[in-house]
């Protein structure tokens, strides 16, 4: 018998860094002091808020640039910011920057300041792990509690683990791999979480669990 | 009384577990809330739901509220209006005389809780005691702290600076601090009168006492009668868009009949309605709870068209109730609706009106935005959340890294 996989979850609590900024030179400062945590927090915020949501909106800065600013050129940039590729949150700070940054070079957009009451305010997160007591020892126990456990402790598995935590893969595909299973922890480890919802997710990784279960 | 595992079937099993286990993860220490007043309010109303159920997670959490007369009370609400940045004038004995009521309230200490968690500024001077009290402290500001006043932001400043953390409501009211600052939101409770469910029949009722026809569009907005609600701007929004379809209007909100000003609005609000028998002002008596349930249940657009607001925590009752929302993007809103995800945010009256034709006419899309806004209530604004912010906020604590392995 392989190693047991036990389930963890997460939480997040949001700081207010007190920061905010109206206008895209503000953002750049921004986005150039913020700590790696208030990066993590704002291209993750709505995939945790509005996992019920398809198609996702995107990170908080591009959702500011094209929603308060009316940049739309510049929003759609950040927003396909492909942040399943990074693999450390100061790589995908630096890309953040960098894209603000030739904007500003480009100078030929104008530069807008946002409407009053609609300043984007930096924060960040204290994020809390706990074990919630669930262990797999096969797929098939693995198969039972992700059909149950709490959407919190996917996440933290399929996202946090890998980015924040710098894993390198999300922590299941890690375990698939460590009990031979490595078909499906390439297949796992091939998805782009980022483009789905949390409960679609949740439904895709049943399936594929499921068809591995069988065979 | 609720208990926690009540919410269970509303956001699932696997939150509440994990509910208890964060308040395990606590390890008995004691929480000591102290504000102004035990009754009317959201503090009180939200502390009076909130203990009962941190309690059943075997927080050991207890209440007290300090005491002061007709005078500390003027003074805390000239900084109640300053800190919304209404101008004040504040005399030198009027800052002493709030300390001074501040420390004859030491005594509500004795117990020297392990957490003492003081909310608003009526007994934030209590923190002059930290070092011979002990504990961890943390301010919990409850009000729109947007524009304060520089008088009233530079006295409250020193007394804030001497707490472990401070917490607000919206990222809006963040200031530049030594110490951290949380955001918690506030939230609903999905159990009590104003939010549970109601059958058809219950609805019905409300609607016939009121004379409204259930068989034609109603457009509704549920807010106190107030200048910054916007009642005239709403009319007019209606306006519009009854020249193209035959729907009603229901403006409902209590108000303090002691406010000149509220008066003053109802009364404008009534003559500017006078004669469309399509618009219904009801001016609710307080305690009708389960009569705004109602109204907002047998709504087909809802509207939050405020020109300033602090949360404005109606928006989030609208959504709970699956309700296509059309809202001004001011205040604590905007972390309500996701623009076209989860309702509408405008900026004018002609806007609000274009959108109202729009999920009047377009029923599905409306449906589709009612559907998002509720589970984005139910993830984000319901009690059970803010249950474990809390939560999460005491065990910060004594934890300080930006990850925390419990």
């Amino acid at each position: 018998m392989g190693p047991e996989f036990a389930f963890y979850t997460r939480f997040n609590l949001p700081l207010l860094l007190g920061v905010r900024a109206r206008t895209i030179p503000e953002l750049l400062a921004g986005l150039q002091a913020a700590p790696g945590a208030s990066i993590y927090y704002h291209t993750h915020r709505f995939l945790q808020q509005h996992h019920y949501m398809s198609p996702e909106p995107p990170n908080d800065f591009a959702f500011w640039v094209t929603g308060s600013l009316g940049l739309d050129a510049l929003g759609e940039r950040l927003a396909s910011i492909d942040t399943v590729k990074f693999r450390t949150i100061t790589a995908l700070q630096q890309r953040f920057v960098e894209v603000v940054e030739a904007f500003i070079r480009d100078g030929k957009s104008p530069s807008p300041e946002c409407p009053e009451g609609e300043e984007f305010h930096f924060l960040s997160c204290r994020t809390f792990i706990l074990p919630t007591g669930l262990k797999a020892r096969d797929l098939a126990e693995f198969l039972a509690v992700l059909r149950t456990v709490s959407i919190d402790s996917i996440y933290f598995h399929m996202f946090e683990a890998r980015l924040r935590l710098e894993r390198g893969e999300n922590d299941f595909s890690n375990w698939f791999e460590g009990i031979g299973r490595k078909d499906l922890a390439a297949e796992i480890a091939r998805l782009d979480p980022y483009t789905m919802t949390l409960e679609g997710l949740r439904k895709t990784l049943i399936q594929k669990v499921e068809r591995h279960v069988q065979s | 009384m609720s208990r926690v595992s009540d919410y269970a079937p509303i956001v699932g099993d696997s939150f509440v577990d994990e509910l208890r286990l964060l308040a395990e993860r606590l390890e008995g220490r004691s929480v000591q809330n102290i504000n102004s007043t035990s009754v009317g309010g959201g503090v009180a109303e939200i502390l009076l739901r909130m203990l009962p159920l941190l309690q059943d997670l075997g927080v050991r959490a207890r209440w007290d509220v300090i005491k002061g007369n007709e005078r500390f009370f003027l003074i805390t609400k000239k900084m109640h209006n300053a800190l919304h940045g209404v101008q004040e004038q504040f005399s030198p004995e009027d800052w002493e005389f709030f300390l001074e009521v501040n420390r004859q309230n030491v005594d509500v200490l004795a117990d020297k809780a392990d957490i003492l968690f003081i909310h608003d500024p009526q007994p934030i001077a209590l923190v002059e005691n930290k070092k011979a009290n002990g504990g961890s402290w943390i301010w919990r500001c409850h009000i729109d702290f947007t524009a304060p006043l520089p008088a009233v932001w530079s006295f409250l400043r020193k007394f804030i600076g001497a707490y472990d953390v401070a917490v607000f409501s919206a990222p809006a009211f963040s200031r530049q601090l030594a110490i951290p600052q949380v955001l918690i939101s506030p939230s609903i409770d999905p159990l009590s009168d104003k939010n549970k469910d109601l059958s058809e029949e219950e609805v019905g009722a409300v609607c016939a006492r009121f004379g409204l026809d259930q068989k034609r569009p109603i457009v509704a907005q549920i807010s106190r009668f107030d200048y910054l609600k916007d009642p005239l701007g709403v009319i007019g929004a209606y306006k519009l868009v009854k020249e193209y379809i035959d729907c009603q209007l229901v403006l409902a909100g209590g108000g303090a009949t002691d406010d000149p000003e509220g008066l003053k609005v109802l009364e404008e609000v009534r003559a500017e309605a006078d004669k469309d028998p399509d618009i219904f002002v009801l001016f609710l008596p307080p305690a009708s709870d389960l009569e705004i349930n109602a109204l907002q249940r047998a709504s087909t657009v809802i509207l939050q068209k405020s020109l300033r607001e602090g949360f404005g925590l109606t928006v989030s009752e609208a959504l709970w109730k699956a309700k296509p929302v059309i809202a001004s993007a001011v205040g604590g809103i905007p972390l309500q609706i996701a623009h076209k995800h989860s309702g509408i945010l405008t900026h004018s009256i002609e806007g609000t009106a274009y959108w109202i034709k729009q999920l009047l006419n377009e029923p599905e899309y409306a449906r589709r935005l009612g559907a998002n806004g509720r589970e984005h209530v139910r993830n984000n604004f319901l009690i059970t959340r803010h249950i474990r912010d809390y939560l999460l906020l005491f065990l910060s604590l004594s934890k300080k890294k930006d990850i925390v392995f419990l």
